[in-house]
């Protein structure tokens, strides 16, 4: 007779489920209110999803410490809090560009709002947990959600991406599956703290398993962080999806890859296992170099910036490599200002957005853009300013994320890694320079079928506001973030 | 006046910002106004510094980075005062003789951010905050050389951000890497320059540390081989940006051979003095040649830039007092006279736009005041003396002897070779009959020319013949800086190169 289970509530600690039940309950409740009333209006939705999000912002920012629960399923410590505090404010900023000038398809649906709250809990339950079975639960939620997010904006292009997306990512997941069931039956474990600590104890061996296992994970890691060669997704899906959504998608499912990344990683590099640290110093410099290069010849500035995102993600990849403490905080410096600038970036093409662009091939083309200086100097300025931040031009925000990464490359004694970052660095300022050579330096083309701000309003000029503000004085709060981001990182022992 | 380095920095860009209300007919006004004012506050700034002493003044500092040690951290010494005088007055200079036309007001405006910036670099004692003007600088740059410029603007402008910007990159990571070993050694984070002349490095360490300071500074100089850039800015920018890029951009480079690598690795500077001098001969003897060869007025300029600026570098790797100090009064001097040769070819270009010495020929007859001035620019610019150019040149080169008289002795050639393609310049323009039937009818300088130009001319016949009020000062911080090397040194070879070079004694 099998003993009857008795699970005592208390030891559950429901309190750690919190913020990702405010999302799930936000996105339930959307869902009921539609079937009450189906006349809702857009705004409506989002004002309602904002709310749950700032909800779930207090609820995250109330943890302190380390906070175990669901039979040590959940973990929320310092980088989950900070991971998760990055996806909801990029969340939040990402939602309100919903309420643009223009209709699309997708806003018109309810579903739309309480599959991105499913989303953000996703991607919640992957950065606060190190227990391999619930990051590809997270995971699959999330990714699943946002396949049909991208599907939603109904155009032949987004079907493509969100397919293209689709098949990538279900092959990332069976990877991620396999690769945990190798660990699994290595280590008997799914915990990442047990499979370190069992393999430290076995010494890392045997080789081969544990290599195909990394292998496995690696692949699976790579397909959602866009690294060099698993990255051949990214700029079709990027480009297939609503300039706003591409915005998103190069910094939410990334922070929580990357968080991800860190905890497994960090059981090879803290244990110094050479070829895990040569095949990430690979990874590294192909991510960072060579969509680098592609860009540079790019006619699509949705393209461009894809590509660069992806080196950007090769660049923070390399603060992984890197293992120290200095570098974990570097990679949360990096993103939190990353995320300012690159969705200020993308959303300044969204508010671009016009439905029919006729005479040139794609969305966004760097000629639609020439001379804007003329027409809108507002916008040609502050679409500057993002493209100097990403260039990492001093002061603008990202320079102090590079430099922080960096340093941090020096001080870990990887000097020539660091001299392939500013060299790389160098590279990129050449096709961000590009878009400002147009923007300032080109005579306007003559053409009354472009139209400019087209999707523009309030909220959306707010929303890249914002952004701008944040990109131009950062200089006056690194300090306070960097402190911020050093006590959770401390706390949380990397 | 404790603050009187931040109002001089900021006081232009809050300017600048409030100038997009100006209306755009007043923005010449309002932009002369706007940079005499700032001149005035550097004169201030002259008469409250004390020129008995050697060390930094009006120092400020603030931390902005506690965590990382970086920190608003501002001070002026008699290296960097006039070089900051030079930058407010020459800016001044360059907006009074202004002509430009086509979009004015975001010139001006753009003009006085990039003048933010350049006091900015000259006043920094702390690395980051230094890199934080040095790049920003290259913004208003590129919007000046690529809005304005001539047909391959953008490919200029582009060549000279990237070019630059890669070059600074590889110093920041220097940077970067020099503020680990301060806190490898001292248990503290900081990036203040005053900490790091703390520090003892050992040799190879140096070497390392000059080779990624230098990529950053070679390329602003800039020195062969890395000048390519430098032509084709010269020759696409409007007038005001050669004007403040040849007196006041390339300043930065050397400046910053002064600031960082000398002081900082002075064992590396000993073992690089005859390497940066090949550089320097070089730099003066085949781009004098190539002068020699241009047909546009304005790339032979560009052209004896380089080669002036191989001077300079020559002078500051005589690592003695009279060679540091004449090349920081080169700096000065090549400053107002590139920039007052630059401006100079402006004025014929807004005439008759065109800048190719062929076009012309007996200009001397219809504009007898203009060729005056350049008359006497050009004599300047050559080095004769009881002008300006002379006293920072002889003395760099006087300074280098102590070191090699061989190389002094073909760098010297400087005099000959910039007489040779400056005299025949002058002679093509201006002498002879008058070919072109265009240029019977050229109107003379007059009006806001003349009160860009007769300043000029002033200070360069000054300076000439009284060098004294800007030669004391930098005299005495130079003499620290000497000291601080000979301190430092960490190699006995070097410290005895050191003292031989200064044979008078300033080292001990």
């Amino acid at each position: 007779m099998v003993e009857p289970i008795s699970v005592d509530l208390v030891s559950l600690n429901l309190t750690s489920l919190a913020p990702m039940l405010i999302a799930v309950f936000g996105a339930l409740a959307i869902l009921c209110i539609d079937l009450i009333n189906k006349n809702l209006h857009k705004s409506f939705y989002v004002m309602l999803t904002v709310l749950f999000l700032i909800v779930d912002l207090g609820a995250v920012i109330g943890y302190s410490g380390a906070t175990r629960g669901f039979f040590d399923l959940m973990l929320i410590d310092g980088i989950s809090i900070l991971a998760q505090i990055i996806i909801i404010v990029a969340s939040a900023l990402f939602i309100l560009l919903a309420l643009s000038q223009q209709r699309f398809h997708e806003y018109r649906y309810p579903e739309y709002f309480a599959l991105f709250l499913f989303m953000v809990a996703g991607f919640q339950f992957m950065v606060s947990s190190d227990n391999l079975i619930l990051i590809f639960v997270g995971l699959e939620t999330a990714s699943m959600a946002l396949y049909t997010m991208i599907a939603m904006h109904n155009r032949d292009k987004s079907l493509e991406a969100a397919i293209k997306y689709f098949t990538m990512g279900a092959f990332a997941a069976a990877c991620f599956a396999f690769g945990v069931m190798i660990f699994y039956a290595l280590t008997g474990s799914m915990e990442l703290s047990q499979i370190s600590a069992s393999l430290v104890a076995t010494n890392f061996e045997p080789f081969p398993v544990v290599l195909l296992g990394v292998v496995f994970i690696t692949v699976a890691l790579g397909f959602k962080l866009s690294l060099v060669p698993f990255h051949i997704w990214a700029p079709d899906v990027y480009e297939g999806a609503s300039s706003a959504m591409a915005g998103y998608m190069s910094i939410v499912p990334k922070i929580a890859a990357f968080v991800v990344a860190l905890r497994f990683f960090e059981i090879f590099v803290s244990a110094d296992i050479l070829w895990v640290e040569i095949m990430l110093y690979i990874l590294v410099v192909i991510t960072m170099t060579l969509p680098n290069i592609i860009a540079l010849v790019q006619e699509d500035i949705k393209r461009m910036l894809a590509y660069s995102s992806i080196s950007h993600a090769g660049f923070v990849m390399a603060a992984i490599l890197l293992g120290t403490t200095q570098s974990t905080q570097g990679i949360f410096l990096y993103w939190a200002l990353f995320m300012f600038t690159n969705l200020g970036a993308f959303a300044m093409l969204w508010v671009h957005r016009q439905k029919k662009l006729e005479g040139y091939a794609t969305d966004h083309p760097f000629a639609k853009f020439s001379g804007l200086v003329k027409k809108s100097p507002m916008t040609a300025s502050i679409m500057g300013l993002f493209m100097l931040s990403l260039a990492g031009v001093p002061p603008f925000s990202l320079f102090w994320g590079k430099m922080y990464i960096i340093g941090s490359a020096i001080n870990a004694d990887y000097i020539v890694l660091a001299v392939i970052m500013a060299l790389n660095s160098a590279i990129a300022a050449y096709y961000y320079l590009k878009l400002v050579v147009y923007m300032f330096l080109k005579d306007p083309i003559s053409n009354d079928k472009v139209e400019f701000l087209g999707n523009a309003n309030h909220t959306l000029k707010t929303v890249i506001g914002i952004s701008a503000l944040v990109t131009i004085s950062a200089i006056f709060f690194i300090n306070p973030l960097l402190e911020i981001i050093s006590y959770y990182v401390q706390v949380s022992g990397f | 006046m404790q603050y009187l380095l931040s109002i001089l920095i900021f006081f232009p860009a809050v300017a600048a910002i409030m100038g997009f209300i100006v209306h755009k007919d007043s923005m010449r006004m309002y932009a002369i106004t706007v940079t005499t004012i700032e001149f005035i506050l550097s004169c201030i700034l002259w008469y409250l510094f004390d020129s008995s002493n050697g060390g930094m003044q009006f120092m400020e500092f603030i931390p902005i980075i506690a965590e990382y040690g970086i920190s608003y951290n501002l001070g002026i010494d008699g290296i960097s005062l006039f070089l900051v005088i030079m930058t407010t007055f020459m800016t001044m200079i360059a907006v009074i003789g202004l002509t430009e036309t086509r979009d004015l007001k975001n010139m001006l405006i753009t003009v006085l951010f990039l003048e933010m910036t350049m006091v900015g670099v000259f006043v920094s004692l702390d690395a980051i905050i230094f890199y934080l003007f040095w790049e920003l600088s290259l913004v208003p740059m590129l919007y000046i050389i690529g809005a304005w410029g001539g047909a391959l603007r953008i490919y200029a402008s582009v060549k000279f951000f990237l070019y630059t910007f890669m070059g600074s990159l590889m110093m920041l990571v220097g940077m970067l890497y020099l503020g680990y070993v301060y806190y490898a050694t001292t248990g503290a984070w900081s990036f203040s320059l005053a900490d790091w002349n703390m520090l003892l490095l050992p040799y190879n360490m140096q070497m390392w540390l000059f080779i990624a300071f230098f990529a950053g500074f070679a390329i602003k100089v800039p020195m062969v081989p890395f000048h390519t850039w430098l032509p084709y800015a010269h020759g696409q920018a409007p007038t005001i940006g050669s004007v403040i890029l040849a007196a006041v951009l390339l300043k930065m480079g050397t400046y910053g051979f002064i600031r960082f690598s000398l002081p900082l690795f002075p064992d590396a500077s000993v073992s690089m003095m005859i390497p940066m001098a090949i550089l320097a001969l070089i730099a003066i003897i085949y781009t004098a040649m190539v002068a020699y060869a241009q047909e546009d007025m304005k790339q032979v300029i560009a052209y004896s830039s380089v080669s002036h600026m191989g001077v300079i570098i020559l002078g500051t790797f005589a690592l003695n007092v009279e060679g540091i100090g004449g090349s920081i009064f080169l700096m000065i001097s090549h400053g107002i006279v590139s920039g007052a040769l630059f401006m100079l070819v402006g004025v014929l270009y807004d005439r008759r736009h065109t800048k190719m010495i062929n076009e012309y020929g007996g200009i001397a007859a219809v504009m007898p005041r203009f060729a005056v001035v350049f008359g006497i620019m050009l004599m300047a610019s050559v080095g004769l003396p009881l002008t300006i150019g002379f006293v920072g040149e002889f003395l760099s080169l006087l300074g280098f002897y102590k070191a090699s008289p061989l190389i002094t002795i073909l760098a010297g050639l400087t005099i000959i070779l910039g007489a040779v393609y400056m005299l025949v310049l002058y002679k093509k323009v201006f002498f002879g009959p008058v070919t072109n039937e265009k240029n019977k009818k050229l109107v003379d300088i007059k009006g806001r020319e003349m009160a860009a130009l007769v300043p000029l001319v002033a200070l360069v016949v000054y300076f000439g013949v009284y060098p004294k009020p800007i030669l004391e000062p930098v005299d005495n911080s130079v003499k620290q800086l000497v000291q601080t090397m000979y301190v430092k040194s960490v190699t006995p070879s070097a410290k005895e190169k050191i003292a031989e070079v200064n044979s008078i004694g300033e080292a001990r």
